[in-house]
């Protein structure tokens, strides 16, 4: 066995030196390089959507309750060495004088929050006042930061008994999860609260008790899982997924994206890996018949190859890892500027993931060939055309098929992801295949009646059929899968970019009376506000589901034990509204309106089981209202739009007394305006959402960042498997060269007749895959990512051009050097 | 007294498929070959020279017939086998060298023994090499060195496991005269000193004359 490593790594070194195993080394570098690149980043930008996700909730899980946190909870969390913190919210008045205001009260703990910061509002219009003496005395929380007052710097605070100047100015939007549109979501007054004075003025005193926990991300993880076992009914479990619809969605796009780029990436990795594989066996089955006569095994002779690829997988993948490390920070470097925040430092995975996937890829796609070497008969060594027995298909391609699934779902998960690509992986191989066969035919019969060159050219794509058929199947897969992902990105950014208006709504108007609505219009619209049109909004309980009390139902996620415990915002409308699309059912009919009937979202639907056409009780101002599903919606939630998960048909709800909400472009040139409003509607709660934007756009320019650094591996790696490609060819190329030149074809003739060749190849392979990439984009667009698909006549021109101008220009660069030595040398080398 | 029988070949037939049908490129060879004898099998091109040899080495499987080489019967022999037994008693030359261009020739030499576990392969090989008269140039690679050194370097490592039988398949083809009668000379001299059988293919008359038995193929049979 020391003799076998021995010479493996002997021959390696030195055929690692005279250069050819340098096309092999260089398609694992690269391969790993992306794969680890692109690792690193999605996860560097992962961990950061994260962290911000986290700063939105303030922690890493937050645990909502009408009443006392159990203190087990809190015992069992530190015993885990978990942080945790406390946060008392409740609805208050404050008062000036004869001037009273609405205010959205959050009593903290000093670590609060555990993830993010407060900050200072821009305005003057989010105050809070610190008073940790004061509120650890009376309640064991230390400070309260207090929502919102107009113009109340230099108030006293009258909060119940405590009576405290608004000195330190200060509040965090982020850190109100939902920006404040289920602000009043605990509703039951809490007499507990240690807050009496005020409650006959609050309009809705509530207390809810969070818990934000911190820890290592395992930890958290399995707390979660603990504290979701043992939480109680009417308690609320959120991590950082459902901190915010806005974040969720966002995100979600982002890891889809980024996970699809990854795959392409992988694919690519995988075939150039193959194709390089393929003519290392092609250069050692001469050594494997040598060692065979000298006395080797076949064992002996797979194991000096296994150990070759093995250093050679060992090498390329830590140097590629290097690589796909610096390539991302110098990336990071380059588009500094960009991202709002610092990236986290990425976590270990894609190093070993990179690691693994150059094993297994090595696996799946050199070993199959590389078990020829053994099977090469030793009698080569005397009649050179005596190769070894054709691979089965099964074994050829199987193993490849296999790793590249696994890949798949390693990388994207399973689910239909991951079914789609490896269904449009194998339409794209067979449409190419089969364009391949077509072309190679056509070709073959058209060589004869033209120039030289294009006899020569068209003569080398007929002669070697299945290797030409090879060819485009690998160009071709992976000019799609850049063609693919071009599609993909440009209508992802473009679609963000069409979700997030040039001038969007920068504020949210809630509770307006009915009977102050036209009132607040006029006065908001008189300051130059753009109001969106108005939607009523109304209170209420779901009590059952099909006459079963959701009290004891069990819901498919906490979400729904969180929807079944609490009220909801009701609203109704005769139009869907922007960025509501119906996905199952119908919208509501002008025949309809009245008639019991609910339009229910799919994230809703989703957490509480429901199907169309299931009953659902609600109470509504303590009036008892049934109601049929009539239609499922999907939620653009990240549309910055007032949106509701309950639509009642309209004119159903008309008896009750509801409230109104609304949002607006409302930039006042004087912050005093903001405070007239104010003054003037006291009960209207107004949110400031620009902070939110900023969060949000700054969550995106980090997912497009990620795209475009994605693409820049995916498109490095689709280089080199045309490299390899063509490098498979090289050593025939050479010696037809030599032998063409020796007959009298001028250097220019030959190389005219390689570049029309390769041009051809280029071209139809463009074509395809042009063809292949607009089916992929739509399913992808259409199907999973839920985007309009937009055909563009310019994919084909670009996939034909790009695909002959690529291979041109690789074919020249591998092969001009094959052209250049006298014919001579070459044919005395053989 | 009667020498040891080393190489047997009994009614060994090589029947291969083609377009045109059934060939029969080795039809019934029946030959044996005793301990110390040099053999040269001479004949046209295509007359089954080859073929013979490699099956009487082991690098091909008769359609029928059998071969004993060194008492042991290689049909009863898989693949592994066989090369193990190459491994221990079977030298060959190639008229393509058939050197890997990655090693060293010391390396080269070195690498028959390497594979029959030898722990002394590089003393052995430099040893080898020193009596091949490239003393001087072990740590050359092929690309290096002369076709007459290459060639020196490829009988080096046939020889230096001391095979009981060594096969030569054109040695001296790919030489000039010069070089091949050097070539020649080495390779009776490494024939006479450790008393190893050699079997040669060769076209060359005066390579074919100086060996103590020459086999003249036909059509496939020994005529």
């Amino acid at each position: 066995m020391r003799a076998v490593l021995a010479l493996a790594l002997r021959t390696l070194a030195r055929e690692g030196r005279s250069g050819d195993l340098a096309v092999l080394f260089l398609a694992l570098f690269v391969a790993v390089a992306a794969l680890t690149g692109v690792g690193f980043l999605v996860d560097r930008v992962d961990r950061a959507m994260r962290l911000q996700a986290s700063e939105v909730l303030g922690a890493d899980l937050r645990l909502q309750a009408q009443d006392e946190i159990n203190p087990a909870y809190t015992d069992e969390a530190r015993r885990r060495g978990i942080d945790t913190t406390h946060i008392t919210s409740m609805l208050s008045v404050i008062l000036k004088g004869d001037l009273t205001q609405l205010a959205n009260v959050n009593a903290v703990a000093p670590n609060y929050p555990l993830r993010g910061k407060v900050q200072l509002a821009n305005a003057g219009f989010w105050y809070a006042g610190a008073s940790r003496r004061h509120s650890r005395a009376r309640r064991g929380v230390a400070g309260f930061a207090v929502a919102r007052c107009a113009r109340c710097k230099g108030w006293r605070r009258d909060l119940g008994g405590l009576r405290r100047p608004a000195r330190h100015a200060r509040a965090d939007l982020a850190s109100r999860p939902g920006f404040g549109l289920r602000r009043s979501r605990a509703g039951a007054a809490d007499e507990r609260s240690g807050y009496p004075g005020n409650a006959a003025h609050t309009a809705r005193q509530s207390r809810g008790l969070c818990k934000p926990v911190r820890g290592r991300p395992r930890e958290i993880e399995q707390f979660g899982r603990w504290l979701a076992q043992q939480k109680r009914p009417g308690e609320r479990l959120r991590d950082i997924s459902e901190a915010s619809p806005e974040v969720g969605n966002a995100a979600q796009r982002a890891g889809r994206f980024l996970s699809l780029a990854s795959l392409v990436g992988v694919l690519l990795c995988a075939v150039a890996i193959a194709m390089t594989a393929r003519r290392y066996v092609k250069r050692h089955l001469d050594l494997a018949a040598l060692l065979k006569t000298l006395g080797a095994t076949r064992g002996t002779v797979l194991a000096i190859s296994l150990v070759q690829l093995a250093c050679i997988a060992l090498i390329a993948a830590t140097a590629g890892a290097l690589a796909g490390y610096l390539a991302q920070q110098g990336l990071l470097t380059l588009l500094k500027g960009m991202i709002a925040t610092e990236l986290p430092p990425p976590g270990l995975r894609p190093l070993w993931m990179g690691f693994a996937a150059a094993f297994l890829l090595l696996i799946g796609c050199a070993l199959p060939p590389i078990l020829q070497l053994a099977r090469v008969p030793a009698i080569r060594v005397l009649r050179r055309d005596i190769g070894p027995p054709p691979l089965t298909s099964l074994l050829a391609y199987g193993p490849a098929a296999l790793v590249i699934a696994l890949l798949i779902q390693w990388v994207a998960g399973g689910g239909w992801l991951s079914l789609g690509f490896i269904g449009g992986l194998i339409a794209a191989i067979g449409v190419l295949a089969l364009a391949g066969w077509l072309l190679v035919t056509v070709v073959g019969r058209l060589r004869a009646g033209t120039g030289i060159a294009w006899r020569y050219g068209a003569a080398n794509l007929a002669r070697r059929r299945s290797e030409s058929i090879v060819q485009i199947v690998a160009l071709g897969l992976g000019l799609s899968a850049l063609l693919l992902l071009t599609i993909v990105r440009g209508d992802l950014v473009e679609d963000w970019r069409a979700r997030l208006p040039a001038n969007p709504p920068n504020y949210f108007f809630v509770n307006i009376p009915g009977a102050e609505r036209d009132a607040f219009h006029e006065l908001l619209t008189g300051q130059g506000a753009k109001l969106s049109p108005m939607s009523p909004m109304i209170r209420g309980r779901l009590l059952a589901i099909n006459d079963q009390p959701v009290a004891k139902m069990r819901f498919p996620n906490g979400q729904g034990d969180g929807f079944a415990s609490r009220e909801q915002n009701l609203s109704w409308a005769e139009d869907i509204g922007p960025g509501n699309k119906i996905t199952e059912g119908h919208w509501f009919t002008p025949a309809e309106y009245g008639k019991p009937l609910v339009s229910v979202a799919i994230n809703f639907q989703q957490s509480m089981g429901l199907k169309l056409g299931d009953k659902l009780t609600f109470d509504v101002a303590g009036e008892t209202v049934p109601v049929t599903i009539s239609s499922f919606r999907n939620v653009q939630w990240d549309s910055l739009q007032p949106n509701f998960f309950l639509m009642f048909a309209p004119q159903l709800l008309d008896g009750a007394a509801g409230t109104w909400m609304a949002s607006a472009v409302y930039r006042p040139q004087d912050p005093a305006r903001v405070a007239d409003v104010v003054r003037r509607f006291p009960s209207v709660s107004i949110f400031d959402v620009d902070q939110l934007i900023t969060q949000v756009r700054s969550i995106i320019d980090k997912a497009v960042m990620a795209v475009q650094s994605v693409f820049l591996f995916t498109l490095l790696a689709g280089v080199v498997v045309l490299l390899a490609a063509v490098q498979a060819t090289r050593d025939e190329r050479r010696y037809e060269s030599a032998m063409l030149r020796t007959l009298g074809a001028s250097r220019r003739t030959v190389l005219a007749g390689v570049l029309l060749e390769f041009a051809l190849l280029g071209l139809v392979a463009g074509l395809i895959a042009a063809a292949a990439a607009a089916t992929g984009g739509y399913f992808l667009a259409a199907r999973l990512l839920e985007i309009p698909y937009r055909a563009d006549p310019l994919l084909w021109i670009t996939g034909a051009l790009t695909g002959a101008l690529l291979v041109c220009i690789a074919g020249w660069l591998a092969t001009r050097t094959a052209l250049n030595p006298p014919p001579m040398q070459i044919l005395r080398q053989g | 007294m009667e020498r040891k029988i080393v190489l047997e070949a009994r009614e060994l037939t090589r029947k291969v498929s083609s377009p045109e049908g059934e060939l029969t490129i080795v039809d019934a060879v029946s030959l044996a070959i005793a301990a110390g004898e040099t053999v040269a099998l001479v004949g046209t091109s295509g007359a089954g020279k080859s073929t013979l040899l490699a099956m009487l080495a082991g690098l091909d499987v008769p359609t029928s017939g059998k071969v004993l080489l060194d008492g042991n019967d290689l049909s009863r022999f898989d693949e592994d086998a066989r090369a193990r037994l190459r491994a221990n008693s079977v030298g060959f030359v190639f008229q393509a060298f058939h050197l890997l261009p990655a090693l060293t020739a010391l390396e080269n030499v070195m690498l028959p023994l390497e594979l029959a576990g030898r722990r002394d392969a590089a003393d052995a090989a430099r040893r080898m090499l020193t009596r091949v008269g490239l003393g001087e140039r072990v740590g050359h690679y092929p690309r290096q060195l002369s076709g007459g050194e290459q060639q020196r370097v490829a009988l080096a490592r046939a020889s230096v496991t001391h095979p009981a039988v060594l096969f030569a398949d054109e040695p001296t083809g790919n030489l000039d005269t010069a070089t091949g009668a050097s070539i020649c000379e080495l390779l009776f001299e490494l024939n006479r000193e450790s008393g190893t059988t050699l079997v040669l293919v060769t076209h060359d008359i005066t390579l074919a004359a100086r060996c103590g038995r020459r086999l003249t193929m036909a059509g496939g049979r020994l005529v």
